[in-house]
């Protein structure tokens, strides 16, 4: 796990203070808040229907027990004792006071955190694989990168006023974990025949209004290089991408409108003319950053008999380890998932004793390591086999082992029309029904994988257009009203969802996603999942169960 | 007039008079000095430059840096707009100026220039201000010095965090 030397921690202290100075300001009427609104969405502070809301990075989504039980803190002590983990491995708190935002901030740049560019037209906090460092399928650790982009980009002088948001994944796995497909830029770690590692370059990903699947710019980029050829991506971007629309204005729109081809001619271009030395890391510094992500793992047996014997007493138990539990590369390790999907809660929300719980089983267990992935959901990336009964009583305790993931109540929802300005309908109580609509675990087993992602208007925070099925909500003359979408993934099989047919009012939508499920489990193939089945079929037979009464 | 703070030897920054006279499209040429548009310069940059006049050009954020390629070394100043301060091309602009052509000149930020956006101006090397929020010297400084560490080469010269690490 990285941790902040001397520089990285004056950094974040100077931006504490930096904000301090400036909310000082604005508390006393020297700026309005139109001239604070700038400020203040530089560190992730937005306004929201009901009060401020700050998003916190939580840079490629790792974090340790004692970050995260300062969050926990943060929320008990500055906001209502819960927090929201987002979709960009963010943590937002909805109930905050301006006045004290500056102390937040101070007590996150205590741990080596802070919450610069969680908004504007800025470089956003970068995510990778949340597996990372502890799959087998990694041809490296991705996050030796993304803490590389980290501090390149951050306060970066000349990309701060982009056309737009710009948002970076990174992976090293064969399976994507990370969505790069839906990125402003993807990169995925590939090994040439000489075996040199370098990255595969994805632009102009993204959801929202217009979503598109990433073209690949170019196929092998050698890894010392990346900084540079960010560099000259974001340029390119910078002085090309329009400026005149807010809703043409992403990177996806100039990529798509030029052709990848262009665009990426543009960019070598660009590349070209620079001194890629000026921005590449040297490998000192590689290796510093990477020298903190190698966990000491110990020899262990393949297997654990503690495990096994809990397995065979323990029916519930089983489960967990069936859904939630996944391979590491290290012998007698695993990795756990922590769903924050229990039935009829907020997809994402934690609590602050759930976030103390998991920091004293991080220590405790998992080599101090904690994750965040897209999902919503937390993972104790490092649990050795021997230690899994424990950590399952002692997540269930405290209401996270709900042993759901990547099964029909594992449901994506962005905060929606109950805390957002933005939202044209809610998200989350329509999370909450269908999950406890299929709250049995035998028979969401029974389904297996079924991803469900749920969007409080066409900015896409819930993903929806990226899932098994997605769920879109839109006014229609001020009543809530669904779009429900098919067959999309944002995983190494990446697919836009297809349209199923005229919205939903809002009490219609759990029971066709049970008409869904009906079709999916009368129609499928041996092995198949519903994304499968759905591939399969076509769009039809699950048209028809839905809009049946309507004929 | 819009007051013009400036770098001076050493990095200090003070307000100083402005030698030049910004002439827009529509205005006619006075004495001394001038910064014209792009368009206008093309027209009449030869013949001002022959009178013996020192000119700058003033560029919108959506024209590039790069018409002015072979003219540099014969302007003064480039003064670089900000129709809005959201608008961040002018940022680009500022460094390839000064990294790629190693241009000597002035390099000044004009329009919608506010204080919170002076340590980006600063690194990509404008070394001339013309502050619309009415901040002065002073505070301009003082914006800029609000980091004790960067973590990029850009055009200021400053020794990036990976650079320092290695001392």
């Amino acid at each position: 796990m990285y941790r902040y030397d001397t520089i990285d921690k004056a950094f974040v202290a100077d931006r504490a203070a930096e904000f301090r100075e400036q909310v000082g300001r604005r508390l006393a009427g020297e700026i309005t808040e139109d001239q604070f609104k700038p400020i203040r969405l530089l560190n992730g502070l937005y306004l929201q229907l009901h009060a401020y809301m700050l998003r916190i990075a939580i840079p490629y989504g790792t974090l340790t027990s004692k970050k995260l039980r300062k969050l926990a803190w943060i929320a008990k002590t500055y906001d209502q004792g819960y927090g929201h983990f987002t979709t960009r491995t963010n943590l937002q708190l909805h109930w905050i006071k301006l006045a004290d935002a500056p102390d937040i901030l101070q007590h996150l740049a205590e741990v080596e955190m802070h919450s610069m560019q969680t908004s504007g037209n800025t470089i956003r906090n970068v995510t990778a694989d949340p597996y990372a460092g502890a799959t087998a399928d990694e041809l490296d650790d991705p996050r030796v990168w993304a803490e590389a982009i980290r501090q390149w980009s951050t306060l970066h002088p000349e990309f701060s006023f982009l056309p737009r948001k710009f948002k970076i994944a990174v992976t090293a796995a064969a399976k994507d974990r990370a969505a790069t497909r839906v990125y402003d830029i993807g990169l995925a770690m590939r090994r040439a025949r000489t075996g040199e590692l370098g990255f595969e370059v994805m632009v102009g990903g993204g959801l929202g209004r217009t979503p598109y699947l990433g073209p690949t710019i170019r196929q092998f980029l050698p890894s010392r290089h990346l900084l540079s050829y960010l560099e000259a991506i974001v340029r390119v971007y910078n002085r090309h991408g329009r400026r005149d629309n807010i809703w043409k204005a992403r990177i996806k729109v100039l990529v798509a409108s030029l052709g990848a081809e262009e665009f990426a001619r543009q960019v070598e271009a660009e590349w070209a003319k620079g001194e890629p030395e000026r921005a590449d890391l040297p490998d000192t510094e590689l290796a510093r950053i990477r020298a903190a992500f190698t966990p000491a793992f110990e020899v262990l047996p393949a297997r654990s008999e503690a495990l096994e014997r809990a397995k065979a007493a323990d029916p519930a138990f089983a489960r967990f380890l069936r859904h939630n539990v996944h391979p590491h590369k290290a012998p007698g390790y695993a990795i756990v998932d922590v769903s924050l999907k229990t039935p009829g809660e907020t997809p994402g929300d934690m609590s602050s004793a759930q976030m103390e719980v998991v920091a004293d089983l991080a220590e405790r267990y998992s080599l101090d390591e904690v994750r965040v992935n897209y999902q919503q959901n937390l993972l104790l990336p490092h649990v050795r086999l021997d230690d899994l009964p424990a950590v399952h009583a002692a997540l269930a305790a405290a209401g996270l082992a709900t042993p759901n993931i990547d099964l029909v109540s594992d449901i994506i929802a962005c905060p929606g029309l109950d805390y957002c300005a933005l939202a044209n309908a809610r998200a989350i109580p329509v999370a909450q029904h269908i999950a406890k609509r299929f709250a049995d675990p035998e028979r969401a087993e029974l389904i297996g994988e079924l991803k469900i992602k749920i969007s409080g208007c066409i900015n896409a925070c819930g993903h929806h257009h990226v899932g098994h099925i997605g769920i879109l909500g839109v006014d229609k003359k001020g009543e809530e009203f669904y779009q429900v979408t098919l067959g999309g993934s944002g995983e190494e099989d990446a697919a836009l969802g297809q349209m199923l047919g005229p919205a939903l009012p809002a009490d219609k939508v759990t029971d066709a996603i049970e008409q869904m499920v009906e079709v999916y489990l009368r129609e499928r193939k041996s092995g198949e999942r519903f994304l499968d089945t759905f591939r399969r079929t076509g769009v039809a037979p699950f048209k028809e169960a839905v809009y049946a009464d309507a004929h | 007039m819009p007051t013009r703070i400036k770098i001076e030897d050493g990095g200090y920054m003070a307000p100083s008079e402005d030698p030049f006279t910004y002439v827009a499209d529509d205005q006619d040429l006075v004495q001394g000095d001038l910064i014209l548009s792009l368009t206008r310069f093309q027209a009449e940059g030869d013949r001002l430059l022959s009178e013996g006049r020192a000119v700058g050009v003033r560029l919108r954020s959506d024209e590039e840096v790069e018409v002015l390629a072979y003219d540099l070394p014969r302007i003064a100043v480039v003064a670089l707009e900000f129709p809005k301060f959201r608008d961040g091309r002018p940022y680009s602009n500022a460094r390839i100026l000064r990294e790629r052509y190693g241009y000597k000149g002035e390099v000044r930020a004009v329009g919608d220039v506010l204080r919170e956006q002076a340590g980006f101006m600063l690194r990509c090397g404008f070394d001339a201000f013309e502050p619309a929020d009415g901040s002065g010297a002073q505070q301009w400084q003082a914006a800029t010095q609000r980091f004790r560490h960067v973590y990029q080469r850009a055009a200021d010269g400053r020794e990036p965090a990976f650079v320092e690490r290695e001392r």
